[in-house]
């Protein structure tokens, strides 16, 4: 097995809060792997770390074979990152975002313009290919930074909250949208807070809760741990209230789910 | 593996594309922007200017240019600074960081293409000042030695205001940090020469940056400057100040984008 992602003791505090605290991770090539959890469990800082956004206080992560603290600029050639945050710039149409995040890829104009009318085409945005960023749903925009992270497909696509904000219908078109890119052979690392998302999409799922994984495993592997099958059992029970952050925690999954 | 300069100015066409395009997306921005320098020449020579007949030989227009140009500049630094916290504070950045490019390449630009809106601003003013009686002296070499002045100064102002939108944080604190770059002229030989103003502000007035530049343009233009001092020994001090304030601007800008990351 080959892994896309391998990080080993990750940790990092924010003003003394420790958010990673000592996690490990491998991704496999061409799987979709999960990080499942609540509001503040450290999904979108590790994220940020193997992105090489953010520096970790301690512990190595190799993305694609090259290490993200020695060789950042290796990393960000085997990445795309995309997700709740839509990247794209606002006052452009969706086919200007493509086509320049082309250009920043480097590829000659001429190949840049076909791309992007490609890429419109195929993420179902022709239509509104000349139409400002700021004018489109919720889902138009995320299937847009889906597109603009596919310009050049990399080896490993970071999807931080893809569906959050969604409604039920662009969640579904979107999951869609994922798991054909998952087909196409592009590594897979996501978060969410959305055990059916998780469930759905994912080949492995790992439970991250108060900044270390709790739980790993596929989908069926983590639901035989518990009588129902129901991934949700499995996840309270991972994650046992307590503290007021879990409470809060606990609401927004039932929220979410039901 | 060493990125080649080829690929950095790809980037940074790229980029400076992306800011002209979001510049004159902006209608109302923009128009201002070209309003505003007529606005104030016709403000200041036809409202203030018969208060100040002793200033510029009688004719206040042959004074105000060089301020007005330099109060231009602050409008369209507070753009940019403005410009650049909006970017700070949504997700693009991110995402060009996160991308194999050459990061710098996002400041320089707001840098050039805050160069293009002020050029354009200059250009405005001196084609209002020329409308509205000014007469400058100049030759060929001093309006050659004017503009490149006034190129310099932008570039500098630009990068105070990229640091400064950095820093900020939000776009509407980058807003009131750039109320300062607004003010600053005042308190210089812009629109009254500093022997006018009480005890207190002349020797602010006669020693803040602004002043040697402003007097650089002044001197050249017309052939001497409102404070007595030669145009070269001024040109020296504007020059030195333009410089310092592009460089340490742009050596804080870089370390604020490297180590800032979006809210």
């Amino acid at each position: 097995m080959t892994y896309t992602v391998q990080a080993t003791g990750i940790r990092k505090a924010f003003g003394g809060k420790q958010v990673l605290d000592g996690v490990d991770l491998a991704v496999a090539t061409n799987s979709v792997f999960a990080l499942l959890g609540p509001n503040g469990a450290g999904k979108t800082t590790l994220i940020r770390i193997l992105a090489t956004l953010t520096r970790p206080d301690a512990g190595t992560a190799v993305v694609n074979g090259h290490d993200v603290r020695a060789d950042p600029r290796a990393v960000r050639r085997s990445i795309s990152l995309a997700g709740q945050h839509a990247a794209v710039d606002d006052v452009l149409t969706g086919r200007e975002n493509l086509v320049m995040m082309a250009r920043l890829l480097h590829l000659p104009r001429a190949l840049a313009a076909r791309r992007a009318d490609e890429l419109l085409d195929s993420f179902g945005l022709a239509e509104a290919a000349g139409k400002r960023v700021k004018t489109y749903s919720g889902g138009m925009r995320r299937r847009l930074d889906l597109a603009v992270s596919m310009v050049v497909p990399p080896p490993l696509l970071f999807l931080d909250e893809p569906t959050t904000g969604l409604d039920p219908r662009s969640r579904q078109q979107l999951w869609g949208v994922v798991r054909g890119l998952a087909d196409e052979g592009v590594t897979v690392l996501l978060t969410t807070q959305y055990l059916e998302e998780a469930d759905r999409l994912a080949d492995t799922i790992a439970v991250l809760h108060h900044g270390r994984v709790v739980a790993e495993g596929t989908p069926a592997e983590l639901k035989s741990r518990s009588d129902s099958d129901s991934l949700d059992d499995v996840f309270f029970a991972l994650t046992e209230p307590g503290t007021q952050a879990d409470a809060d925690a606990e609401f927004t999954f039932k929220g979410a789910v039901r | 593996m060493s990125y080649a300069l080829t690929d950095t100015a790809t980037d940074v066409s790229v980029m400076i594309g992306r800011c002209m395009r979001r510049s004159l997306r902006d209608p109302e921005a923009f128009i201002t922007s070209l309003m505003l320098p007529v606005i104030l020449m016709l403000l200041f020579v036809y409202v203030f200017g018969g208060g100040f007949a002793s200033v510029g030989d009688g004719r206040y227009a042959q004074y105000v240019v060089p301020g007005l140009i330099v109060l231009c500049a602050g409008q369209g630094a507070s753009t940019t600074a403005v410009a650049i916290a909006t970017d700070m504070s949504s997700g693009i950045v991110d995402r060009f960081r996160s991308m194999p490019m050459a990061s710098s390449s996002v400041l320089t630009g707001h840098v050039v293409a805050s160069l293009a809106r002020n050029g354009l601003a200059t250009t405005l003013v001196i084609g209002a000042g020329l409308a509205v009686g000014w007469r400058p002296t100049a030759g060929p070499a001093q309006w050659i030695g004017a503009i490149a002045m006034i190129a310099a100064f932008i570039v500098a102002i630009s990068w105070f205001a990229t640091a400064l939108g950095l820093l900020a944080g939000s776009p509407e604190a980058a807003n009131g940090a750039a109320m300062a770059i607004w003010f600053l002229p005042y308190l210089s030989t812009a629109f009254v020469p500093a022997g006018t103003m009480t005890r207190v502000l002349r020797p602010i007035a006669a020693n803040q940056p602004f002043t040697p530049i402003i007097e650089t343009m002044r001197g050249l233009w017309m052939g001497h400057t409102s404070t007595g001092a030669s145009t070269a020994h001024d040109a020296v001090l504007a020059v030195i100040y333009c410089l310092a304030i592009a460089g340490l601007s742009a050596a804080a800008a870089s370390y604020l984008f490297r180590h800032r990351t979006a809210a």
